[in-house]
């Protein structure tokens, strides 16, 4: 309803400035009206151009007063985070810096030099001082960012085998996410989706006669111990999907048919992100607006608090509950986690 | 004027217009190049219309998820029971917003317009190399909108994989109610209109080397001819291999072969597929799908630099950079791909090389946009709704070209990878940019168009509220995508993360529907202007390009006399020594006068 008054509202206004226009025009009849722009027009548009730079600087302030709390910009959970957090921090100064100068040159000029009869403009066409001088800057920014950005990259990207990273299986299907943890060999037991038996619960299509797999735990909430490097062998059984975990910069697509990667090293575990002060903050902010949207939450039969807790999300589009993938992820001290594995059972002891 | 060429030159050319013109040759099957223009133009209008009015009903569903609306019960029937939006048919029009705004509005609405309409004109041609072909093109456009359309009626749905159609999802009709009859339409309509597309592009590339008049060599020529030009080059290398991996497509959807599938379990069964790779798939796409971004923004780009010295009353500057640093894009364009890829699966080394080629193409981007800013320096701005659209175009493209810096960097991407940011990030720089070189251009050459001009208040007025909505739209997007919010969720209520965003996705989608309904100012005009607006003039902007020296009624072949000779290159604006602030093309040097070495 709220949405049919705004169009019905919007419908209204549009026609008002219409009317306008158009008694604006009649007013005109008699003088030399050639819809080319005169001074007038040009006087007008001109200061509408700096009204418009304002307009652009206000946003931005705006936006960065009521949004500007970024979760992917601090506050990172894994090693590699900081790393990430650093390089963004200083790719948006560069940005902001020269978008800040150069719409306020873009838009300054266009108002210093708004038209006027008997005026005549300078005859420039080429300088290639100035154009060599616009050529190089880039240049040298974006080689400064280009080495930064190659050296995190491969960072991230080259799993460090003698570190001995946890492995972890996370399977994607339409829609929900499993895990599936290596056990004490930390070598996972082989699968395919053509070994998949429904009735007998083996929805992994994990080879039951490969021994790796006997000590191999499904589930469908990942506990990670804090301090571990980890990584993730990543499977999807019918169309692509992207595991996203926002909180620690990480991401890959699951894409059925081959096992694709991605390693990091949780540093912040649950407990500890949901005391940090920017969090507490995000969250009392986050729940003062559920209880203002009370009713609604409890119809959908949702908890009405909110308490932070990482997540991993599908970021691929894969079908109509693309929107509602996802699976908890609790980071814990190597005991709870030791504690919380002993609990699942084992995946031979899983089946039927 | 000295420029005006009379209509006395007639010992040549005498078979211009000999043949009598009906109805259908004139207005439907035409073969000149002006209707055909005039057709891409309103097709692609009414495809335009379609667009933004599913992105306004996605926005909708976006800001306010669970109250019944009436629009989208009136508008969706089945697919919103009782109001309320079904998730199958929100990633539809997600879909289906996507693909008519890049390949049917900016692809063939811009392309397809103004290489028809300025390549003869300003080159100084009769017509296309081939009147035939282009008609073909044309018609191959409509007939490719009209399955489009009717792909929205399919009883199981349009297709929902996105506008990149990524299978598995887009080949099998178990993973998604759109990849059944709508997906097959999809597919034979985007198979059309790249037919359509490349007869399209040779016929310009060839015009453009074959059909020049005599004194245009290839540095004389406005940057508008350059860009088309390019563009058609992209165009003829990109465009086949998404027609391979369109065919390739369909032989996995309806033969059995594996090209991009194996290992597939669903719906309770193993599918036989197997040893193929989505990612294949992704490689064909992007291989298309990222010079598709140049396709749609070098138009633009010339149009823009056309229109900015015209109305800046100077000559562009920096003519042979801006040529230059339109190759460049052109090339580096086409290997970058992979930066669409990093986390697809490919290998990390990739990801290094394609952010490196990647970044590269800011070096020439940063080179016209600077350009640009130097030429309304110490310029006349003549403030004509065209110039305004200009103006924000350049502004638009900066705001969303600098965050390509982060985008294009593997590590960054990682995180901001399928957000809301790239969504602020690429609308800003190619769909809102290209949109208003789009509108730049009808504004500039409506009265080349119609004979008649637009009304300037009315555009004003279309500019003004377009500008702030397009801010106020696509802004705030890139900090809801630095909040990590995926993009193509039907709605964010189940993520109480994500609750704090709501509010702003609230004022996106009131922007957004004010945006959308101001450009009902547009069409009114566009329309109205076409009976009731006041004659042009001959040149009513008083610039130096060849089509201005056309009369205002079309006639076939363009020049009721000879072609007129070209003397000096296109941006003879306020040249020092002259009386006038512009001096045409087709008039001769003056005694002593030198041609600026350009």
């Amino acid at each position: 309803m709220t949405a049919l008054l705004t169009i019905i509202i919007v419908l209204f206004v549009a026609v008002a400035l219409w009317q306008m226009v158009k008694i604006f025009d009649l007013a005109q009849v008699g003088t030399t009206n050639s819809q080319v722009a005169d001074d007038h027009d040009n006087k007008i548009n001109g200061y509408l151009m700096i009204g418009f730079l304002i307009f652009i600087y206000l946003i931005t302030i705006l936006s960065f007063w009521y949004l500007g709390d970024l979760p992917l910009m601090s506050n990172a959970a894994s090693e590699h985070g900081v790393e990430v957090d650093n390089l963004m921090i200083i790719s948006m100064v560069v940005i902001f810096i020269v978008q800040t100068l150069t719409q306020f040159i873009l838009h300054y000029f266009a108002y210093k030099y708004r038209g006027e009869k008997g005026k005549k403009a300078l005859f420039y066409a080429d300088n290639t001082t100035l154009e060599f001088i616009w050529t190089v800057i880039p240049v040298i920014v974006l080689a400064g960012l280009i080495i930064y950005g190659l050296f995190t990259w491969n960072d991230i990207m080259n799993i460090d085998e003698d570190e001995d990273p946890m492995v972890i299986e996370l399977y994607a299907q339409q829609f929900s996410w499993k895990a599936r943890y290596s056990g004490a060999d930390n070598v996972l037991g082989k699968a395919n989706v053509r070994l998949i038996d429904i009735d007998r619960a083996n929805v992994l299509g994990v080879d039951e006669d490969d021994p790796n797999a006997a000590d191999d735990v499904i589930v469908t909430e990942l506990h990670l111990p804090v301090g571990k490097p980890v990584v993730f062998k990543m499977r999807s059984q019918d169309v692509l999907h992207s595991a996203y975990m926002p909180h620690f910069r990480a991401q890959m697509n699951c894409v059925p048919g081959m096992v694709t990667q991605f390693g990091f090293t949780p540093t912040i575990t649950t407990a500890d992100m949901r005391q940090s002060p920017d969090m507490v903050e995000k969250v009392k902010n986050i729940n003062a607006l559920r209880l203002e949207r009370k009713a609604e939450i409890e119809e959908a039969g949702q908890d009405l608090v909110y308490e932070f807790d990482y997540l991993l999300l599908c970021n691929k589009i894969c079908g109509k509950s693309h929107y509602n993938m996802q699976m908890k992820i609790i980071v814990e001290t190597q005991e709870e986690y030791d504690a919380w594995l002993k609990e699942q059972k084992t995946f031979p002891n899983s089946l039927n | 004027m000295s420029a005006t060429i009379d209509t006395h030159g007639h010992e040549e050319d005498h078979d211009v217009h000999h043949h009598k013109e009906t109805f259908i040759t004139k207005y439907i099957f035409s073969i000149d190049h002006k209707m055909i223009a005039k057709q891409y133009l309103i097709t692609g209008t009414i495809m335009g219309v379609i667009g933004v009015l599913m992105s306004i009903m996605f926005r909708m569903q976006i800001a306010w998820p669970e109250e019944p609306n009436l629009l989208f019960e009136a508008v969706l029937g089945k697919w919103a029971p009782g109001g309320v939006m079904d998730a199958d048919i929100y990633l539809a029009l997600v879909t289906i917003h996507g693909t008519i705004m890049v390949f049917f509005v900016l692809t063939a609405g811009l392309s397809g317009t103004f290489s028809n309409l300025l390549i003869p004109l300003q080159i100084g041609a009769r017509d296309m190399a081939s009147g035939f072909l282009n008609m073909v093109s044309y018609w191959l456009f409509f007939l490719s909108s009209v399955i489009m359309v009717i792909s929205l009626f399919v009883e199981a749905g349009p297709a929902a994989a996105g506008w990149t159609i990524y299978p598995p999802l887009s080949a099998l009709p178990m993973a998604s109610g759109g990849s059944g009859m709508g997906m097959t339409l999809w597919l034979v309509s985007m198979a059309i209109f790249i037919a359509s597309s490349l007869l399209g592009s040779l016929n310009y590339i060839v015009t453009v080397i074959n059909l020049r008049t005599k004194g245009m060599s290839m540095t004389r020529l406005p940057l508008t001819i350059w860009a088309f030009f390019v563009t058609a080059v992209i165009g003829v290398i990109s465009f086949p291999v998404l027609l391979s991996a369109a065919l390739l497509l369909i032989m996995d959807r309806s033969f059995g072969t594996s090209f991009f599938l194996s290992d597939i379990f669903i719906q309770g069964e193993v599918l036989h597929y197997q040893g193929g790779s989505p990612v294949l798939f992704e490689h064909l796409f992007w291989f298309l799908g990222h010079p598709e971004v140049y396709i749609v923004i070098l138009p633009a780009m010339g149009l823009v630099s056309e229109i900015m010295a015209s109305n800046s009353r100077k000559p562009i500057f920096g003519y042979r950079a801006m040529i230059a640093s339109i190759l460049a894009i052109a090339f580096l364009s086409t290997i970058v791909w992979g930066h669409h890829m990093f986390i697809s699966g490919m290998n990390p080394f990739l990801g290094s090389v394609f952010t490196f080629t990647t970044l590269l193409i800011a070096i020439p981007s940063a080179v016209k946009a600077f350009n640009w800013i130097t030429t309304i320096w110490k310029g006349n701005l003549q403030m004509n709704p065209a110039m305004l659209f200009s103006i924000g175009f350049v502004s638009t493209f900066i705001t969303g070209g600098l965050t390509g810096i982060i985008l294009g960097d593997s590590a960054l991407d990682i995180n901001v990878h399928d957000t809301y940011f790239v969504i602020a990030h690429f609308h800003l720089v190619m769909g809102i940019s290209a949109l208003y070189g789009m509108f730049a251009g009808i504004y500039h050459w409506y009265p080349k168009m119609f004979g008649r001009m637009l009304n300037k208040n009315l555009g004003y007025l279309h500019f003004w509220i377009t500008a702030v909505c397009a801010y106020g739209v696509f802004f705030p997007m890139h900090f809801i995508g630095m909040a990590g919010l995926p993009r193509r969720y039907y709605t964010n209520s189940n993520f109480p993360l994500f609750d704090d965003l709501a509010n702003a996705n609230v004022i996106i989608t009131i922007f957004a529907i004010i945006g959308g309904v101001a450009q009902i100012v547009y069409l009114y005009n566009f329309f109205a202007s076409m009976f009731f607006g006041k004659k042009a003039e001959q040149n009513p902007w008083k610039s130096t390009t060849l089509e201005w020296t056309t009369p205002v009624e079309h006639i076939h072949g363009n020049w009721p006399g000879a072609i007129p000779h070209v003397y000096r290159w296109s941006y003879d604006y306020s040249k020092p020594g002259h009386d006038v602030d512009f001096v045409p093309q087709n008039v001769p040097l003056k005694e002593g006068e030198e041609e600026l070495q350009h």
